[in-house]
């Protein structure tokens, strides 16, 4: 055995070819190209994605904003109006934040509920998998078939309640679109939870509700909020559910109505004011589009500050 | 206080006649054919043996084995993983745990777990130890403060974390936090303290203050301790308890049995079965 290889002796002493055997092992030779090619198409790809964001951005910022800088306040605050030089942008605005008031209320409580019980109570059986299945295929089907859900099942079905072609009518509609990706982001989250940080409270003799109440839910909150912010964001953007359940695409006044009036009443909503004004033959609705696309962007541009914001909180709260 | 009464010396004759001969201590858990499965799959097979109050039991043997599943049959908290059975009968100073009229909840109240890894709450150091006496109604803001410095000061943690009791638990060391979560556990005033390897990822000096915390709450609490550090289980306990994993040949599956239970030198300087022996041979020697 002790032949097979070559025990160096101290009395031979062989510091040169160490070093040299040393530094040709340590030192690269020739150019790295496999490396370099593949990091050389990750920033293209980084500068082709910045790119088309910038054309939009700047296609739609150099006809808008001269339209917002003139008009300003007024433009946010006026109904609409079929005369270009008066119109705003205020109905679909206060539709756009009633939409979401309507997912805050109904979508989130149903959607996180729906993944505590399944993630923490369902036993795990083919049934709550064939169900949660289910439920990451609802977040895949197109909004068209949520619009024609909203409009037999809203519209017309309940339409005595919901006053057929109103807000309630798409509140419901967009809460039900969004509720499997609510769903989802909550389960996901919930996952992320360290079981270890569960037996932590049970083995201090927590109840299961206990636990959940003050460990689990706590410790998803960030991501289950991100996930409610993102839900929002699509929602947001969602126009072909809204041409369906009869979002205004001309023009209404809205008098003085009491509160239930105006939510059974016409409505309509910022992603519907871009689609409608774009089809205006006018040409100074060109511009009028470009400007409510700013606000409608800005409107999101606030949705994502006030995730990050509620998100940081949420995690400085989880640091304890 | 001194007395020259006859009654009294005799007491104290009888005394001595008493501590001459020790009495066990009483028994706590009598655990009786306890076997655990995992679905299908049987991971722990009769296992019996009685654990005594306010001493320290340690469980050693090789990896998967079986110690953390029979630990965690005595506070239930293998209720907790789907699919997990169990058969026989644990009994907890005379109470079947696994009799339905006995709540879990209630059972880890009194019976509480230190884990492997340090599983501190993602909160403050004081609100961590807050946290079980709150579960129990106590609101007040003064009682709480009082029990949580009574447990960091049991925990041997009070003097270097009364500083920042509002910072959060995540600062601390490693094993500051393992020590936090024996304080958290030792707030909820528990009668059993099981604890699963709960120095295996701390160095040794950490390893070395648990152990003297241990060895100073073992007179009030009982303790069952799973360690793979032979040393430990030699240094701190009166009992140890040795488990193997069989294989069964017809069956081809393996699970863990209690190969040896005994008084803690005796197992470590003469052990009744050649297996046990020659696991601490390999592992000492
Ligand atoms: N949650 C579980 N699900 C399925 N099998 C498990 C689970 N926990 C432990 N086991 C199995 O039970 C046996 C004993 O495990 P364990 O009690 O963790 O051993 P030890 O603590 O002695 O290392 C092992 O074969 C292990 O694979
Ligand atoms: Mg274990």
């Amino acid at each position: 055995m002790a032949e097979s290889y070559s025990v160096p002796r101290p009395d031979v002493p062989m510091p040169q070819t160490r070093e040299s055997k040393a530094r040709t092992a340590l030192t690269r030779v020739g150019f790295d190209f496999k490396g370099h090619g593949f990091r050389g198409l990750l920033s293209a790809s980084v500068g082709l994605s910045l790119f088309a964001l910038f054309f939009l951005l700047y296609g739609v910022t150099s006809d808008g904003i001269p339209v917002l800088a003139e008009r300003g306040w007024d433009f946010l605050s006026s109904p609409l109006s079929a005369d270009p030089s008066r119109t705003g942008v205020w109905q679909g605005l206060k539709g756009t934040i009633q939409l979401v008031v309507f997912i805050l209320v109904f979508a989130v409580p149903v959607g996180m509920a729906s993944a505590v019980y399944l993630e923490e109570y369902a036993e795990d059986t083919w049934f709550t998998r064939f169900v949660s299945l289910n439920i990451r295929n609802l977040a895949g089907v197109p909004s068209v078939v949520y619009g024609i859900l909203g409009l037999s099942v809203f519209v017309k079905f309940l339409g005595d309640f919901t006053g057929g072609r109103s807000v309630i009518s798409a509140g419901f509609t967009l809460s039900i679109l969004v509720l499997p990706l609510v769903i989802i982001a909550a389960m996901e989250a919930l996952r992320a939870v360290p079981q270890s940080h569960r037996e932590g409270a049970f083995g201090l003799g927590a109840t299961r509700w206990e636990v959940i109440r003050h460990q689990v839910i706590p410790y998803a909150m960030p991501g289950i909020a991100t996930g409610i912010v993102l839900s929002v964001l699509r929602a947001l953007g969602e126009t072909a559910p809204l041409i369906l359940v009869g979002a205004v695409s001309g023009f209404f006044t809205t008098g003085d109505q009491n509160v239930v009036e105006d939510l059974q009443g016409p409505f309509t909503a910022l992603p519907m004011l871009i689609f409608s004004w774009a089809r205006q033959p006018k040409a100074e609705f060109e511009e009028l589009t470009s400007a409510v696309i700013v606000v409608t962007l800005f409107v999101l541009l606030l949705s994502t500050l006030a995730a990050v914001l509620v998100r940081n909180r949420f995690e400085k709260r989880r640091q304890g | 206080m001194i007395t020259n009464s006859p009654v009294a010396e005799l007491d104290v004759i009888e005394h001595a006649g008493l501590s001459a001969l020790p009495q066990p201590n009483p028994v706590v858990f009598e655990i009786g054919n306890l076997s655990v499965f995992y679905g299908d799959a049987l991971a722990v097979k009769d296992v019996t043996m009685n654990v005594r109050e306010h001493q320290i039991t340690a469980f050693i043997g090789p990896s998967g084995c079986g110690k953390s599943t029979v630990l965690r049959c005595l506070n239930r908290m293998n209720d907790l993983i789907d699919g997990a059975r169990v058969q026989g009968m644990v009994s907890y100073h005379n109470v079947d745990l696994y009799d339905p009229a006995v709540q879990a909840v209630e059972v880890r109240r009194r019976i509480g777990m230190v884990f492997q890894k340090p599983n501190p709450f993602p909160k403050s150091v004081f609100e961590n130890i807050a946290f079980g006496p709150r579960l129990n109604g106590i609101k007040k803001k003064s009682d709480l403060s009082g029990i949580v410095e009574q447990a960091l000061r049991k925990a041997v943690l009070w003097d270097e974390v009364k500083d920042r009791l509002k910072d959060s638990a995540f600062g601390l060391s490693g094993g500051q936090q393992q020590r936090l979560c024996i304080a958290r556990a030792l707030a909820v005033e528990p009668d059993v303290l099981l604890m699963d390897e709960p120095c295996s990822a701390l160095d040794p000096i950490a390893t070395g203050r648990i152990e003297e915390l241990l060895q100073e709450i073992a007179s009030t609490y009982t303790i069952v301790i799973v360690t793979h550090n032979m040393g430990q289980a030699r240094r701190i306990s009166e009992q140890t308890a040795f488990f193997l994993t069989r294989l069964d040949e017809v069956s081809d599956s393996r699970y863990g049995v209690l190969v040896e239970y005994d008084n803690t030198e005796k197992v470590f300087t003469d052990p009744s079965d050649k297996r046990t022996l020659q696991y601490i041979m390999g592992q000492v020697g």
